[in-house]
């Protein structure tokens, strides 16, 4: 970074605004971690928990608005400057939706936890897990400013993507077993969609990193392996992913 | 010289990088002023029918490279100016140039409003009479008109055209001083600083201006106001310490600029 603003309440205020936003990324990964264990522990307070400190969230994204577009129309902003408040910008929105996916899946917990326990229930900390560990590695990215950190954090999402796809196809077969299956695997499947959000919200921040950084966007294209919207699975072809069975007219 | 085939293209003039036809060229321009010397050699395209913006901290060379474009420099003892500079590629210190003739084609705007001492009609007819550009009054008259509307003041003075430049306010009279220039046609106008001097609305009226002179004239401005420099220009060059160290879109220049100077000058680290 170049040296120091002539105006250092400038450069105070810039720091500030970053710092709230690493604030807000710590609360997110809390948020993400705790959620994932209320549904491995059917812990029912904890889910509770997690619910209420959306909120939390949500005011670290309006303070970071309000700072933001507070700067932009005091100190007119150039360059490096520029990008740093709008990223910000980003960033907290993206945290924020990050919130949202870790309460709806703290809150399908409180009704998994009703249910007997559904054998693909143990694929939601693995995928957690890798999930946790993606924004984490994208939020050091941030502090750091390293785009390095943040492009291989940015590859790991296809794996994640994988990793949903066959989880999707694992709990559509457990469906067919047995319809008692049906509800807890409903919101299996929500969850794991859940996750696999916040990641691509993970690569999303990893390419403002990215502009922020390098001061242009990314133009990669991201590796989307996420093909469960073209999965079929039939109680007698269980890897059927060619829609045959579907033609064929079958329940 | 290249045979131009594209019948759409307006001028034969050469294309840069982007197929826009070059106006005004510096390679190598380099300025004394005696022993001292403040520009460095300078290379820079100037687009046709573009807004060029020079920044840069004080005494940077930009208003020195700028007075250049019309040989202002000329009238200053010991300053000396080497390399090419080219209007329509032709050597604007080349001997043959008029140099009346080239502040015609070039003209410029300074940084204080300076009407002549005489009414606003013959602030805006004393160039073209001694161009002879009218031969009789309806003609000026009409050239009156044309550069008063062009430069946006036609409604606010049309009635009052024997009263006195300078009894006009300080947006009004800088309008009336771009008028003047446009009044014997130029193809470039050069602005150093036009709206140092005037408050926001008047700026503001100067800006819109500058944006719609750019249909048929080239400008070149130097401002210390870099949020004028984003708002009018579609290239910005920095100058420091007599050397230009960037020229770019605008928009890349204010927000992802190459040089750590150009970041360090336009975010307020400079120094």
């Amino acid at each position: 970074m170049a040296s120091e603003h002539i105006v250092r309440a400038f450069a105070q205020e810039l720091h500030r605004l970053s710092n709230l936003v690493t604030q807000m990324g710590g609360v997110a990964e809390a948020q993400i971690a705790a959620a994932v264990k209320a549904v491995a522990k059917r812990d029912v307070q904890l889910a509770a928990q997690v619910m209420q400190n959306d909120q939390r969230l949500d005011e670290y994204e309006r303070s970071i608005d309000q700072e933001a577009v507070r700067l932009l129309a005091l100190r007119q902003p150039m360059a490096l400057d520029l990008r740093e408040i709008v990223s910000a910008l980003k960033i907290a929105s993206d945290l924020e939706r990050v919130g949202d996916y870790a309460a709806n899946i703290a809150k399908r917990s409180l009704a998994l936890a009703q249910s007997p326990v559904a054998k693909p229930a143990a694929a939601i900390p693995r995928m957690g897990r890798m999930v946790e560990e993606v924004v984490k590695d994208v939020l050091d990215a941030y502090i750091e400013r390293d785009v390095e950190k943040a492009l291989s954090a940015w590859a790991r999402d296809e794996e994640l993507d994988d990793l949903y796809t066959s989880l999707f196809r694992e709990v559509l077969t457990y469906m067919m077993e047995d319809p008692r299956n049906i509800t807890p695997c409903t919101h299996l499947l929500f969850m794991a969609k859940n996750l696999e959000r916040i990641g691509d919200h993970a690569t999303n921040i990893a390419e403002t990193i990215h502009f922020l950084v390098v001061g242009e966007p990314m133009n990669k294209v991201r590796p989307k392996n996420d093909s469960s919207s073209y999965a079929v699975v039939s109680p007698d072809m269980p890897a059927d992913t060619d829609g045959a069975s579907e033609r064929r007219g079958e329940p | 010289m290249q045979v131009q085939t594209n019948f759409a293209a307006k001028s034969p003039l050469p294309l840069d990088a982007e197929g826009t036809p070059i106006k005004m060229q510096a390679r190598g321009v380099k300025v004394f002023y005696g022993p001292k010397q403040a520009l460095k050699g300078i290379d820079i395209d100037i687009g046709e029918n573009k807004v060029l913006a020079l920044i840069g901290p004080s005494g940077c060379g930009k208003s020195t490279f700028l007075r250049c474009l019309n040989r202002m420099n000329d009238t200053i003892e010991h300053c000396r100016v080497e390399g090419l500079l080219t209007l329509d590629g032709e050597d604007v210190y080349g001997h043959n140039i008029d140099t009346v003739q080239l502040r015609a084609r070039v003209g410029m705007v300074f940084q204080k409003p300076n009407p002549f001492p005489k009414s606003i009609y013959d602030n805006i007819s004393y160039g073209p009479k001694i161009h002879g550009m009218a031969s009789h009054k309806d003609e000026m008259d009409e050239i009156v008109e044309k550069s008063l509307q062009r430069a946006g003041l036609w409604n606010e003075v049309k009635d009052r055209l024997r009263e006195p430049g300078t009894g006009l306010s300080g947006g009004q009279q800088q309008r009336l001083c771009i008028a003047r220039a446009i009044a014997v046609s130029p193809e470039v106008i050069l602005m150093d600083e036009p709206c140092s001097a005037l408050d926001p609305i008047a700026t503001a009226h100067i800006e819109e201006l500058i944006d719609e002179l750019r249909e048929n004239y080239t400008i070149v401005i130097v401002t210390h106001n870099m949020q004028q420099a984003a708002r009018v220009s579609q290239k910005t060059a920095f100058f420091h310490l007599g050397e230009m160290v960037e020229c770019d879109d605008t928009e890349e220049i204010f927000t992802n600029p190459r040089d750590e100077r150009t970041q360090g000058y336009i975010t307020g680290r400079y120094g």
